[in-house]
């Protein structure tokens, strides 16, 4: 991934004009692969949300999909194998030994790695969490080939290529990029920020088991203990159904109670903009953006929040999008369904008691 | 023992604008700052240092002026800094950046000794990708600790570490040995003041300026753009969404009637939310 474009000066720079012929032996990579995030037992929502992208890519491409599953648990493996058929893999490539039962870079990367020397996927893709973003980047180095960080749009061009786009500068605007001449090409994507398919029961697909060739007494890290996150402790806003989230235009910390109370009447999750952790008023994970979490709630209410690029991108699966902000120019009016342009100050409260008001009377209604 | 702490200077960010017409970034004035993620990378080397004894060197990859940055590290406490400079790394994606750093960090071991850990923040501000320091581990074949967000214990002659990594859904506690790779998790303590004392030694020390040749590195077909295999296409601004806001009127109404003119737009719009609230208030 290009961090900063400073080669971005002209669209097609030189090397994608001198480079175009894929060299030989790349031309036999061929599929999309997901690579499936499963701890625990569970696999990670975000490996359906990438298998249902990844569908269509293989289908433009005219390829198979296939889901990469690791682990230790023949159970496990089965049942997830089986998911991700009836999300819309053709394949799963599995790799079943001890040495996988809890993620660990080492053994895992020494797995994919293995797999696509193997079976020479074009495409591999991983959700961008602390799992995928933590493999990416080894098997990518390993590899020697491209990787495109935290996508918020996967595509296939003119040329067949996957062109990735995602947030640059910041998050202050949106940059496509290619990996031209090598394969696979790889690219992670957040948690929310594609759409969950529809899951069809009973749909099969083809099993494909491989070795890990890996001992344990040859891996070096060693887990020593997993201490789960308590649920009370978590922000679940990534998966939350209405979000109510603030911004520096609420003007205090003290401000921000109002959006907290007016979450506690819809039973939503609350939020904020990037400066509001950076001034401590909320906590990290309670960041909605791009460096923060991606949600597609079905209601988003965002109050004093200007709308940069880098919280665009994480809110803009949101079913319906109300912003209220003083500023009738600012940039959440670009991308939201419904606008305020009042002070989120006043607003919030009032929001609070009608909502209240409206709940109590349909209660006694119903 | 002997700890090199990777860091990139980078625009700050929140003071980054795009031109209104134009679409294009407004650099100038921009100011340049050490990647606040850097900083826990930092503070936590030196912590380790002034409890084992040893050295921090600092390291990183940009234009001449990043040696403002470096100068800063040095002022926090870092005990020697190294500036990687050369035309060859303009344009380099991070697998071309793991490689540059990577040769560099080969080359610091062996003009001020081998590095028993290598530090970086957890991603950068202006890329915010995680993957160079994940690079760095691969192509140094150091065992790689992402996310770790406490150093449980170390023990420099045994070579063994333990730390706590922040991981989906918890914590893993995770036991490898040197040298090793840390990216350091946020929030996980305070960059110290410099005193005085570092204060005038970063004033007057020397920083060690490397170019690619100096670095050790040969092979220039893995530097910049040519050892880039990302292209980017193109640089845009996003279109405004093609449906138009649609405002609701606020103008010399009291808040009430807003705030009943919003619900009623949200029910209108969205009717399932209605029955959902219903169904959550009554179960409260």
């Amino acid at each position: 991934m290009t961090e900063v474009p400073k080669q971005a000066s002209g669209p097609a720079g030189g090397r994608a004009s001198t480079k175009r012929e894929l060299p030989e032996h790349f031309k036999a990579y061929r599929h999309v692969w997901v690579v499936v995030e499963c701890e625990h037992g569970v696999v990670h929502p975000v490996s359906f949300e990438l298998l249902g992208e990844g569908r269509k890519l293989a289908d433009k491409r005219e390829v198979e999909l296939a889901g990469v599953v690791l682990g230790s648990d023949p159970a496990a493996i089965a049942a997830a194998a089986t998911a991700c058929f009836e999300y819309g893999a053709d394949r799963v490539y599995t790799v079943t030994d001890p040495a996988l039962a809890h993620y660990r870079n080492e053994a895992y990367t020494k797995a994919v790695t293995d797999l696509v020397n193997s079976y020479k996927p074009e495409i591999l893709l991983l959700g961008a969490t602390a799992f995928g973003r933590d493999l990416a980047g080894s098997v990518a180095t390993t590899l020697l080939t491209g990787l495109t960080a935290d996508c918020t749009a996967l595509a296939i061009d003119d040329e067949g290529s996957l062109a990735a786009t995602r947030p640059t500068f910041g998050g202050s605007l949106l940059c496509t990029i290619l990996t031209l001449n090598y394969r696979p090409q790889m690219a992670t994507v957040r948690p929310r920020v594609l759409a969950m398919p529809v899951r069809r029961p009973g749909r099969h697909g083809q099993i494909i088991e491989h070795p890990l060739n890996l001992a344990e007494s040859e891996i070096v890290t060693k887990i020593l203990q997993f201490i789960a996150d308590r649920d009370s402790n978590k922000a679940q806003l990534a998966y939350a159904d209405i979000v109510v989230a603030g911004g520096l235009g609420l003007r205090s910390v003290e401000n921000f109670e109002r959006v907290k109370e007016l979450a506690a009447v819809l039973g939503a999750e609350y939020g904020g903009s990037r400066p509001l952790v950076q001034k401590g008023w909320i906590a990290a994970d309670r960041q909605i953006g791009q460096t923060g979490k991606t949600i597609r709630p079905k209601l988003y209410i965002a109050a004093g929040i200007s709308g940069a690029i880098q919280h665009r991108v994480g809110v803009e699966g949101a079913d319906l999008i109300v912003a209220i902000n003083t500023d009738p120019n600012a940039q959440i009016f670009d991308f939201a369904h419904l606008g305020i342009v009042a002070d989120a100050v006043t607003v919030l409260p009032a929001l609070t008691v009608a909502f209240r008001k409206h709940l109590s009377v349909n209660r006694l209604a119903s | 023992m002997h700890i090199v702490v990777c860091m990139k200077q980078v625009p700050d960010s929140a003071q980054i604008r795009v031109h209104p017409v134009t679409n294009t970034i407004m650099r100038q004035g921009v100011p340049t700052i050490i990647n606040p993620y850097d900083l826990f990378a930092l503070e936590e080397a030196m912590r380790l240092r002034d409890q084992f004894g040893g050295e921090v060197t600092v390291l990183t990859m940009g234009p001449p002026m990043a040696e403002d940055s470096l100068r800063k590290a040095l002022t926090f406490g870092a005990d020697r800094a190294v500036l990687l400079t050369d035309r060859t790394f303009a344009g380099s994606d991070t697998l071309a950046t793991s490689f540059a750093l990577a040769s560099a960090l080969s080359k610091i071991g062996e003009v001020f000794g081998p590095p028993s850990l290598v530090f970086t923040g957890k991603q950068t501000i202006d890329g915010d990708t995680a993957q160079v320091g994940p690079g760095i581990a691969k192509r140094l074949a150091l065992h790689q600790l992402t996310y770790v967000a406490r150093i449980v214990a170390l023990d420099p002659d045994a070579a063994t570490i333990t730390v706590e990594r922040r991981a989906e859904g918890g914590i893993q506690v995770l036991s490898t040995r040197l040298p090793a790779l840390i990216t350091m998790l946020e929030g996980v303590n305070e960059i110290r003041r410099g005193t005085l004392e570092s204060a005038y030694r970063a004033a007057c020390a020397e920083i060690v300026i490397w170019n690619a040749a100096a670095a050790g590195i040969g092979d220039l077909g893995k530097c910049g753009l040519r050892g880039s295999p990302t292209i980017v296409k193109k640089v845009f601004a996003p279109s405004p969404r093609a449906e138009k806001v649609q405002q609701l009127p606020t103008a010399d109404l009291p808040a009430e009637a807003v705030a009943e003119s919003v619900i009623r737009e949200i029910f209108k719009r969205q009717p399932a939310i209605e029955g959902d609230l219903v169904r959550f208030s009554a179960g409260q």
